[in-house]
């Protein structure tokens, strides 16, 4: 193959599209390293103490998970445990039933897109509406998120008036504020109507059971005080040891995030509503998805279960910012995606093996990530399984090899090649060999060097 | 399903955690380490807290006299009140507003202001801080455009840390920094999505 698949869809994005997402991604990079670098002295040591919370907390879920749900039964709350996607859309699906529900409200969540939530609702007749902004329109466009934050950054404002208007949402309108204030009206009444909220959630302490639920739009917030059940669908990596933590990471989640010093609605959730307050749930329900995390967990790579979704990795990606959301494949995109995504493939994973090598290893991800992933060592840890796995995509766009290592091995065969290299200068680019071709496709070759330190060294050694 | 599921996925975590020959430490670090330096933490709590509350696009307010008379401004002329603070603020307001004390959810869309008190307050970022003991309506706090917490001086954290540690039992307690908002679209601003366009803290000494 000549090229990665991720080059092939980054070659064929609109001129629009990519301009939408370098300028989105590139504004989220830029009031990141403001908030951080004008609030803080030493934000490379808090992002190194983040992931050393984090670390702790996955490495020790055996000791966490049992505590948690005993933390959640204690304070009202009912626990459930899902395997896989489909055991966690049933339990989903079982505990409307049982309410007799058919209209659910839900929050952003990633990790209700993993498991195809909505669509598995649909199909058993369930009404399922996003209402946060960005989910709402992909929604009503049938179409994905592209960033894990911000899930329109591919879309700009006709192509979203357009869709409302198609939809019943007011005559074509393109002004923000317009589309936003459509979105308001419709979205509060299907708020109070429905009977389900189902939420995600940023972080679940250990020692209290608390869950920490942030937006920005007051979307989850609504969903809870709207509705008489609460469904939250939880990753088991979200777990944090203390209370203490989320002060740590609620900082540097909103910073990193979106660059504000905390996202707007920061809501720490402990059970079914009060007795005395007449708004919100009187049921919660808390779901602990595995999914492929526990194969992670096992893994070389579990690092990456540490990632709270901020999404700063990124917007700082070159191949992101070129390639956008969409040419990952999957639900989680970028770098985090990278990683992540072959790893919760399960028996896919030779299918993704070539979202690893869709980096310059630059390190620029790890460098921005609030709890200090080393996303590179994971890439290329998963590159070396790809291959071992003997995965086609794995190999997918890599020069044959065994030429270089017979002149690497061979010192005066390697010698040879460099006193004659120039030649390639003068081959037409017909005929280079396939590797010299595609890369002169875009630049061109540097004249050829080869040679001139062994003449400097002999000139050398000779005075 | 979910007693067998329950066992599988702890067993698998065991069977992934047992060969790591050394754990994770829990680390080290004071309270206040993601605390802004250059936040003077000793600062007066109210005066801190409105400048930073006007950071987040807030607005600070003080006495129910300066609230009404911003209300009647803007033509806010119809809202949501708690019943147990609307006695002490209700001199303030004339005959032209129409207050109710009992929030109607059929009504959603005739609020366009309502007034809850507030649990609290943090100087630190100019949030504020509702819990359900305190709010007597989650809706009345968010559905109106305007939405009114009413707060005490005491009540104000000087910090992000100071009032997690403070949470308590209350079993919901959000942080409101500024009103709700996106940048969903094309990046740019827009605020009062699904809550408040405009988020006043009032202090009533």
């Amino acid at each position: 193959m000549k090229y990665q698949q991720i080059d092939q869809f980054a070659a064929g994005l609109a001129r629009e599209k990519r301009a939408a997402v370098y300028d989105g991604s590139k504004a989220g990079y830029d009031s990141r390293y403001k908030a951080l670098f004008t609030h803080y002295t030493a934000p490379d040591e808090l992002r190194h103490l983040a992931g050393e919370i984090k670390q702790h907390a996955i490495e020790n879920l055996d000791t966490y998970l049992p505590q948690v749900e005993a933390k959640l039964q204690e304070n009202g709350a009912k626990v459930h445990w899902a395997a896989d996607a489909r055991e966690a859309c049933e339990a989903v699906l079982k505990i409307m039933r049982d309410r007799g529900a058919t209209k659910m409200v839900k929050a952003k969540t990633m990790v209700s897109e993993e498991i195809e939530l909505a669509h598995f609702l649909e199909k058993e007749g369930v009404e399922c509406l996003e209402t946060d902004l960005g989910e709402f329109i992909v929604q009503i466009d049938h179409d994905h998120p592209s960033h894990i934050v911000k899930p329109i950054i591919h879309k700009n404002r006709r192509e979203i008036a357009t869709s409302f208007e198609k939809n019943g949402l007011g005559e074509y309108n393109d002004d923000p504020g317009t589309i936003t204030r459509r979105a308001r009206q419709y979205l509060r009444h299907k708020y109070l109507a429905a009977d389900v909220a189902l939420t995600g959630a940023n972080f679940l302490s250990a020692e209290s059971g608390r869950m920490v639920l942030v937006t920005n739009e007051g979307n989850s917030r609504f969903c809870l005080a709207a509705t008489k059940v609460h469904i939250a669908l939880i990753g088991i990596e979200k777990i944090v040891a203390r209370d203490r933590d989320l002060a740590v990471l609620l900082n540097l989640l909103g910073r990193s995030g979106t660059g504000q010093q905390l996202t707007s609605y920061t809501e720490f959730i402990t059970g079914p509503k009060s007795a005395a307050q007449p708004d919100g749930p009187e049921e919660m329900h808390v779901i602990f998805v595995d999914n492929g995390r526990t194969d992670v967990l096992e893994s070389d790579c579990r690092e990456i279960l540490r990632c709270i979704r901020c999404g700063a990795c990124l917007n700082v990606c070159p191949v992101y910012r070129q390639a956008s959301g969409h040419a990952y494949r999957a639900v989680y995109p970028g770098p985090v995606g990278a990683v992540l995504s072959p790893l919760l493939a399960g028996k896919k994973f030779p299918e993704m093996a070539d979202l690893p090598k869709a980096s310059t290893l630059c390190g620029a991800c790890n460098e921005v990530c609030p709890v200090n992933i080393p996303i590179p060592d994971l890439l290329l840890r998963l590159r070396d399984k790809g291959k071992q796995a003997g995965s086609a995509a794995a190999s997918a766009a890599t020069p044959p090899m065994g030429g270089y290592a017979i002149l690497a091995t061979q010192p005066a065969a390697w010698k040879a090649a460099l006193s004659m290299g120039g030649i390639i200068n003068a081959v037409p680019t017909p005929l280079l060999p396939q590797a010299a071709k595609t890369w002169v496709e875009t630049r061109g070759l540097p004249p050829w060097r080869g040679g001139q330190f062994r003449k400097w060294m002999k000139q050398r050694k000779k005075s | 399903m979910s007693a067998s599921s329950r066992e599988a996925i702890l067993n698998r975590v065991r069977a992934a955690l047992t060969p790591l020959p050394r754990r994770a430490a829990y680390p080290e670090f004071g309270d206040n380490v993601a605390t802004m330096p250059a936040f003077d933490r000793e600062a007066d709590r109210w005066t801190a807290f409105s400048e930073r509350q006007k950071l987040v696009n807030g607005m600070p307010m003080v006495g129910a006299t300066a609230l009404a008379t911003w209300l009647r401004e803007n033509g806010h002329l119809r809202g949501y009140c708690d019943p147990t603070l609307w006695a002490e603020l209700a001199p303030a307001f004339g005959p032209e507003f129409s207050v109710s004390t009992d929030y109607d959810r059929a009504q959603v869309d005739e609020y366009a202001f309502g007034i809850t008190r507030a649990a609290g307050a943090i100087a630190e970022t100019g949030s504020i801080i509702l819990n359900d003991s305190t709010t007597s309506r989650r809706l009345g706090a968010l559905t109106p455009w305007v939405h009114a917490a009413v707060l005490r001086r005491e009540n104000i954290y000087s910090d992000v840390a100071a009032a997690i540690a403070a949470l308590g039992k209350d079993t919901n307690i959000i942080f409101c920094t500024g009103p709700s908002k996106t940048a969903d679209v094309e990046g740019i601003l827009i605020e009062g999505v699904h809550g408040p366009g405009v988020q006043i803290a009032l202090l009533i000494d």
